[in-house]
């Protein structure tokens, strides 16, 4: 009799596509810039999730190198990302990325 | 953790995604913790649970939400986004139902009980370039968020 719960490398992939989808969905609709740079890390923990997987399928450990790297630039994006926006504010009074439309034609 | 995920994007009060996505990630680290990867499983929960979240929460509360709270939440391009991201998600599904499967049915073995001492070994000895890039990485955006932030330059 089979196991009924034998999660596979797939499974990890699925979930991983769904939680990009729903940070990509946040990115593109969202009004928010605090939440934008939330969805923008759900975007990158979906790839560590990818990464760690097939790290896990290969057997080897560069998987696991390569999402401590990605965990490293989330850090530091997170930091660069967040002193913008308080520029952002203190110039603008406001927090909505659809007013930042200096460059609009 | 997609529960987490998805009310990061659908809560109307920041603090509320900010704690949501917590969730998310202490899920996703239990997940490594399945992956046999936990040396990943402790730098999510200390570095990304830790530390990114509370300079979120720090933000949130220094930029106003009381005004934001009111507003309109959804960008008025948010048809096209949906759009778009139904599309993406379409192409998801295409691949999944059109790909062979080429993955192994079962993982290989991992060695698991020096799994830390693993990565350090790679970390410093294989991966050392990338390393240092790293930590160059990191100090430049420690000094442009000091400059972002500062009020007179």
């Amino acid at each position: 009799m089979e196991p009924l719960l034998h999660i596979t490398t797939t499974h990890y992939l699925v979930l991983g596509a769904a939680l990009f989808l729903l940070g990509v969905i946040g990115v593109l609709t969202r009004r928010n810039v605090v939440i934008v740079l939330m969805s923008i890390e759900l975007i990158l923990n979906a790839v560590n999730l990818n990464l760690v997987a097939f790290s896990r399928m290969w057997g080897g450990l560069h998987g696991q190198i390569f999402a401590i790297f990605v965990i490293t630039d989330a850090a530091a994006e997170a930091a660069v990302g967040l002193g913008i926006l308080i520029a952002f504010f203190r110039n603008k009074e406001t927090v909505n990325i659809d007013e930042v439309n200096l460059l609009k034609w | 953790m997609l529960i987490g995920g998805i009310m990061v994007i659908t809560r109307k009060n920041p603090v509320h995604s900010a704690l949501a996505l917590i969730i998310a990630l202490l899920a996703q680290a239990s997940i490594y913790l399945m992956l046999y990867a936990p040396f990943v499983a402790g730098v999510q929960i200390i570095l990304y649970a830790g530390g990114i979240m509370v300079l979120f929460l720090f933000v949130i509360m220094l930029v106003s939400i009381d005004r934001s709270i009111r507003e309109r939440q959804f960008n008025s391009q948010w048809v096209v986004g949906m759009i778009a991201a139904t599309a993406l998600g379409g192409l998801f599904i295409a691949v999944y139902m059109k790909g062979t499967s080429v993955f192994p049915e079962h993982a290989l073995s991992t060695i698991e009980n020096d799994n830390t001492q693993q990565v350090a070994t790679m970390l410093y000895g294989q991966y050392m370039f990338p390393f240092e890039i790293a930590s160059l990485l990191l100090l430049v955006a420690i000094i442009g968020a000091v400059v972002m932030a500062k009020k007179r330059i």
